[in-house]
C-alpha cells in the first residue's frame, strides 16, 4: 500500500505544480495502518514533489486507541503539528451505543497524554445520542473545555444503515434519533462553546481564532486538494476526481503506472452549486460579489429570487455583500442550499 | 342480409367478455395464430396495461353453419359505468346480445342496467354463463339466477369458459339460430348509426357505423343529421382485424367509413348518417349529445408548459370525443383548463394518457359536479356552477339545485346494513330492496351525483368486503345545500384546493381535508398552518410543523459533489410540486379530498 500511496503521489505531482501545499492530512486510522516512519516519509516525499509553504499544518486524524504513548512521542517528533481525535463523547453509554473500540476513561487519558506533545488538537463529540440528556451533553462540552482543547467538531449523530445501532432502532430497544432533541442540544452546544470563545466557523466546526482547521476550510473555500489513497477524492477549481474504493484493485492499477480514478468537470451550474452549498454552512456565507464576478448578473438575481422568502423567513441574512445563514436556519441549511441550486439543463 | 348477423357482448366488469370474444375469433377463424393475444380487442395500450376494456370494439366475422355462409358483426362494449353511453349505442347498432355472467359472481349491477339497455332496444337475449372453469363456479346457483333474472328456459343458458374455449361452439349455434337476422330496408335513403369512431393519426377519424336502411358506398355524398356536415365518403368497407376496404356496405351490416375528418367531434356517437341529396326523414332514436357528469381543473406543474398542455388536450380530444374543456385560470396555478368528464374513471384515463403519449406532468384540482344556482336577483336564470369559484356569494344566492342519480347496488344480504349505511351517510334515499336470490339483494337509492365522486367506490368496496356492485344513472336536478369550503395555506387561500360542498358535511370533510393535507405536504423551513374556511368563518386549523433539521453534520473533501448530486436532485423533485406563496404543494395533495378515508 505506501508503494502504491508514493506511486500516486508521484506521479500526481503535475496536478499541483502551480500551487504550493499548505496543508497535509491524514485522513481517519492512519495512525492504526501506518507507521510512523511511514508517515514521515510520506511526508517527505510531498516536500520533494511539490512546493511547500514554511509552516504547513500537518494533521493525522485518529482514534484513541490508535494514540498510545509511543505513537505521540514518535508523531510529535515528526512534521506532524496537528492532531484530531475521534473521542465521540466522554460518557460510557454513548460509546457502547455507537460500538466504539474505546471506553471513557482512555477518551479521557488519551486527550491527557495528547497534550503533553501536541497543543492544536482537535476532538470530536457527537450529539443527539439516544437517551443521552441535555445534561449529560452539557457535561460533555464541559469536559471537552477543561481540557482546553482549541478545537472541537461536533456532530449530530445519524443513524447509518446495517448498523447495530439501527437494529436496536428497529427492534425498540434504543428510542430513535430526535430531530429536535438534536437540535436543541446543537443550540446548546453553540451557546456554550462561543461564551467561551469559540468561534462556529463551520455548521459542525468550532475553534479559537488561530485554531481553525486550514485544512478543511479549504475545502469550503473552493481551493484546490490533492486526495491521495483509495477512494480519496481530489479537486482542481474545475474538476473532481475520486479513486476507487478497493484497496486491491487501488494498489493493481498503480502497480501498473495507472491512475485508478474518475473525473468528473464540473460545469458553471455545478461550480454556482457547490458554492452556495459548503459556503452556506460557514461563517463567511455567499459573498454576492463573489457570485456577480464568477458567474454573472443572472445568477445573482437568480440567488437573491431564491432567497428572498428565506430572507423574509429570518432563515437568511442579507448584509451588504453577505448572504448567510441564521442562527435559525443553521439546521435548515441543506434544504435551503437546495432551494437555491440551480438545475443543469 | 339473411345471413348477416350482428350482436354486441355485455357484462359486468371483468365478467369476461373480451376474453370470449377472443375464442369466438380464434373459432371462426377470424385471426391467424400469429395475431392471437390475450384481449386481442383491447388495442389501446391503457387497456391492455389495465386489463379493462374502455372504448366498444367492433369487428366481423365470417363462419359456416350447416352448410351455409354467416357473417357475424360482433362488437366488445366496455363494462365501466363512465362509458355506459357506448355501451348503449352499440347494443342499438345490434339485433342480439350475449350476456355474460360470470358463474363466481352471479348477476351484478351492470349485468341488470346493461340487460335493461338491451332489452328496450328489443335484442334478443342469449345468456351465457362463463368462467364455468373456475374452481369457485357456481354454476346450477348462477343459472337459476339467470333463469330468474331473464325469466328463461335453464337450457337457453349456455355454460362456457373464455379461458378453454368451452361452449363457443354453441354460442356460435345460438347466435344464428336464436337472433334475427337484421331487417333493413335497402331501397330506402340511406339511414346509418354511428356507434363508435376512433382516431386515426394517418387518416382522420375512422366512424364505425351500422347501416339500417339503405347502403352507403364509396364516393357518396353524405351526411350527419345531428351536426349537419356533409362529407365524401372516401372509403367504405367492413372491420375484420384490419379493415377491408369495399365499394358498398348494405343494410343491416356493419363497417367503417372514412372522409377525412381530422376532429373527432364531429362525429358523435348515436347520430345517423344519410345521403346529402336523398336524406331520409327520420334520425336513428336515442341520440345524445354525451353530457360531462364530473368537473375538474387540469394545470400543467410547470406553468411556462401551458400551451403544450392545450395542443395535448386538443389532440386527445381528437381521438376521445368526450372530452371537453376550455381555459380557466387560477390564482394559485396560473393558467389551465376547466375540463368535463364522463366520470371518475375517466378523469383518471384523461390524466394518465396526458402523462403517458404526451409527457405532461398535470395537476388535477378537486372535481365536482355540475350545479345550477339561482340569484336573489334573477331567480329563474340558471348559473351553471362547474367551477368553485363560479358558486355566487352566499349573500346573493336563491337556492341551488344538484344532479341526482338513481343508484343500483348489488350486495350480499349479510352487507345490506353497512352499504345502506353508507349510503345514507352519502345523503341518499332508498327507494327499493329486491331480493334477487335469497342471498343476494338489489338497492336502488336517489343519491347526489357529487357524493360518488368522492371516495365512494372505495368505501363501498370496504364495507362490503368486495361483494357489492353498482351502476347508476342520472335522474335530474334536485335542490341543495350547498357551501364552498376554501383552503388557506399560510393564512392564504389557494383557489385550486376548493371544493363545492353540502353543507351538512362542510365541517366533517374541511377538517378531513386540513388533515389530508398535512400528511401530504412535506415539512418545510417553517410552520405551516393549514385551515378549512366557510367565507371569513375558519371550520378546522391543522399546522405543518417546521423541519427540524435538515443538514448533514459533515461536508468534507469527498462529500461535496455527493452531496450537491443530493441537494440537486431534491430540488428536481419540488419540480413536481407547485409552489404556492412559499408554500411546495406536490402534485397528488390537489385531489387529496377523494381519498379522505383512507
Ligand atoms: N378462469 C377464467 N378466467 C377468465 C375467463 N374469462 C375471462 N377471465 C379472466 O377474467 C379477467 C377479465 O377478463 P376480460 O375479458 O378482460 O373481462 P371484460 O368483461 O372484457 O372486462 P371489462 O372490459 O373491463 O369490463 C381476465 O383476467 C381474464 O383472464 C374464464 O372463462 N375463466
Ligand atoms: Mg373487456
Amino acid at each position: 500500500m505506501l508503494i502504491a500511496l508514493k506511486k500516486e503521489l508521484e506521479l500526481r505531482a503535475m496536478e499541483l505544480k502551480d500551487e504550493t501545499i499548505e496543508t497535509i492530512y491524514f485522513g481517519g486510522g492512519t495512525p492504526s495502518i501506518l507507521e510512523t516512519e511511514e508517515i514521515e516519509s510520506l511526508i517527505d516525499l510531498v516536500y520533494e514533489n511539490f512546493e511547500v509553504r514554511s509552516t504547513p499544518e500537518i494533521t493525522v486524524e485518529a482514534n484513541p486507541d490508535d494514540l498510545s504513548s509511543e505513537v505521540l512521542k514518535a508523531l510529535a517528533s515528526s512534521k506532524v503539528n496537528r492532531l484530531s481525535i475521534g473521542i465521540q463523547s466522554f460518557f460510557e453509554n454513548d460509546l457502547k451505543l455507537m460500538n466504539r473500540a474505546h471506553n471513557a476513561l482512555e477518551a479521557k487519558e488519551c486527550i491527557e497524554e495528547s497534550k503533553r506533545f501536541f497543543n492544536n488538537i482537535s476532538i470530536d463529540l457527537i450529539y443527539g445520542i439516544p437517551g443521552a440528556s441535555n445534561e449529560q451533553w452539557q457535561e460533555n462540552i464541559q469536559i471537552a473545555l477543561d481540557y482546553e482543547v482549541p478545537h472541537i467538531s461536533c456532530y449530530a449523530l445519524t443513524v447509518e444503515p446495517k448498523t447495530a445501532l439501527e437494529s436496536f432502532i428497529k427492534k425498540g430497544l434504543v428510542e430513535p434519533v430526535n430531530d429536535d432533541g438534536a437540535h436543541e442540544q446543537f443550540l446548546l452546544l453553540k451557546d456554550i462553546l462561543e461564551e467561551r470563545g469559540f468561534v462556529h466557523y463551520e455548521l459542525s466546526n468550532f475553534g479559537m481564532e488561530g485554531y481553525f482547521s486550514k485544512n478543511n476550510t479549504a475545502y469550503w473555500q473552493g481551493k484546490s486538494y490533492l486526495g491521495i489513497g483509495p477512494s480519496a477524492h481530489s479537486f482542481n477549481g474545475q474538476q473532481r476526481s475520486w479513486n476507487v474504493r478497493n484497496n486491491s484493485k487501488y494498489i493493481k492499477a498503480l502497480e501498473q503506472d495507472q491512475l485508478p480514478s474518475e473525473i468528473e468537470t464540473l460545469t458553471k451550474v455545478d461550480r454556482y452549486n457547490e458554492y452556495v452549498m459548503t459556503r452556506l454552512r460557514t461563517k463567511w456565507g455567499i459573498s454576492l460579489n463573489y457570485i456577480k464576478k464568477e458567474f454573472g448578473e443572472l445568477y445573482l438575481q437568480y440567488l437573491m429570487d431564491q432567497a428572498h422568502s428565506f430572507i423574509e423567513g429570518h432563515l437568511l441574512f442579507h448584509d451588504k455583500d453577505q448572504l448567510y445563514v441564521s442562527k435559525k436556519g443553521l439546521f435548515l441549511s441543506d434544504g435551503i442550499a437546495s432551494q437555491l441550486f440551480k438545475l443543469n439543463l | 342480409m339473411k345471413h348477416i348477423r350482428n350482436f354486441c357482448i355485455i357484462a359486468h366488469i371483468d365478467h369476461g367478455k373480451s376474453t370470449l370474444a377472443d375464442r369466438l375469433l380464434d373459432y371462426t377463424g377470424s385471426v391467424t395464430d400469429r395475431e392471437k393475444q390475450d384481449q386481442l380487442l383491447d388495442n389501446m395500450d391503457l387497456e391492455r396495461e389495465r386489463g379493462i376494456t374502455i372504448k366498444s370494439h367492433a369487428i366481423q366475422m365470417e363462419y359456416e353453419y350447416e352448410g351455409q355462409e354467416y357473417v357475424l358483426n360482433l362488437i366488445d362494449t366496455p363494462g365501466h359505468v363512465d362509458f355506459s353511453y357506448e355501451v348503449s349505442r352499440s347494443i342499438a347498432a345490434c339485433e342480439g346480445a350475449l350476456l355474460i355472467v360470470d358463474a363466481a359472481q352471479s348477476i351484478q349491477a351492470q349485468t341488470i342496467s346493461n340487460l335493461y339497455l338491451a332489452l328496450e332496444n328489443d335484442l334478443e337475449i342469449i345468456p351465457v354463463l362463463n368462467k364455468i372453469d373456475l374452481p369457485s363456479a357456481n354454476p346450477e346457483e348462477v343459472t337459476d339466477d339467470i333463469v330468474d333474472l331473464l325469466g328463461c328456459d335453464p337450457d337457453e343458458v349456455i355454460p362456457a369458459s373464455g379461458k378453454t374455449g368451452l361452449g363457443v361452439e354453441d354460442i356460435l349455434a345460438a347466435i344464428i339460430e336464436r337472433i334475427p337476422a337484421p331487417e333493413g330496408k335497402p331501397d330506402e335513403p340511406l339511414q346509418a348509426l354511428i356507434f363508435d369512431s376512433v382516431y386515426n393519426p394517418f387518416r382522420g377519424v375512422e366512424t364505425y357505423f351500422r347501416v339500417i336502411n339503405g347502403s352507403i358506398r364509396k364516393g357518396q355524398h353524405i351526411k350527419f343529421i345531428a351536426t349537419g356536415k356533409d362529407y365524401y365518403a372516401d372509403e367504405v368497407g367492413t372491420l375484420k382485424l384490419n379493415q377491408v376496404p369495399k365499394s358498398r356496405i348494405e343494410a343491416g351490416d356493419v363497417g367503417y367509413l372514412i372522409t377525412g375528418i381530422k376532429d373527432a367531434r364531429e362525429v358523435k356517437v348515436g347520430d345517423t348518417i344519410t345521403d346529402a341529396k336523398n336524406p331520409t326523414t327520420e334520425a336513428i332514436e336515442g341520440f345524445e349529445d354525451v353530457k360531462p357528469m364530473v368537473f375538474a381543473g387540469i394545470y400543467p406543474v410547470d406553468t411556462e408548459d401551458y400551451e403544450e398542455l392545450r395542443n395535448s388536450m386538443e389532440k386527445l380530444q381528437l381521438n376521445d370525443a368526450s372530452l371537453v374543456f376550455q381555459p380557466e385560470s387560477s390564482a394559485a396555478l396560473g393558467f389551465g383548463f376547466r375540463c368535463g368528464f364522463l366520470g371518475m374513471l375517466h378523469l383518471e384515463i384523461i390524466q394518465e394518457r396526458l402523462e403517458r403519449e404526451f409527457d405532461m406532468t398535470v395537476i388535477t384540482t378537486v372535481p365536482n359536479v355540475s350545479y345550477h344556482a339561482f340569484t336573489n336577483k334573477q331567480p329563474d336564470d340558471v348559473i351553471l356552477v362547474n367551477n368553485p369559484s363560479d358558486l355566487p356569494e352566499p349573500s346573493t344566492l336563491n337556492r341551488v339545485e344538484e344532479p341526482y342519480i338513481k343508484a343500483s347496488i348489488i350486495t350480499k344480504a349479510d352487507f345490506v346494513g353497512p352499504v345502506m349505511s353508507l349510503c345514507i351517510e352519502k345523503r341518499g334515499q332508498i327507494t327499493n330492496q329486491t331480493y334477487l336470490t335469497t342471498e343476494r339483494v338489489e338497492l336502488n337509492f336517489d343519491m347526489p351525483l357529487a357524493e360518488i365522486v368522492f371516495d365512494f367506490y372505495d368505501r363501498l368496496k370496504t364495507v362490503s368486503k368486495g361483494y357489492a356492485s353498482f351502476d347508476y344513472s342520472p335522474i335530474g336536478m334536485r335542490s341543495s345545500k350547498l357551501v364552498r369550503v376554501d383552503i388557506l395555506l399560510n393564512a392564504q387561500t389557494v383557489d385550486a384546493l376548493s371544493a363545492l360542498i353540502h353543507a351538512d358535511n362542510a365541517y366533517t370533510i374541511g377538517k378531513k381535508m386540513c388533515e389530508k393535507l398535512r400528511e401530504l405536504i412535506p415539512r418545510q423551513q417553517f410552520d405551516i398552518p393549514i385551515q378549512a374556511a366557510i367565507g371569513a368563518k375558519i371550520i378546522s386549523r391543522e399546522t405543518i410543523k417546521a423541519l427540524r433539521k435538515d443538514v448533514t453534520a459533515k461536508c468534507y473533501g469527498g462529500d461535496i459533489s455527493r452531496k450537491r448530486k443530493l441537494l440537486e436532485k431534491q430540488k428536481k423533485g419540488k419540480k413536481r410540486m407547485r409552489q404556492v406563496g412559499n408554500v411546495e404543494i406536490p402534485q397528488q395533495a390537489f385531489m387529496a379530498v377523494l381519498k379522505l378515508n383512507d
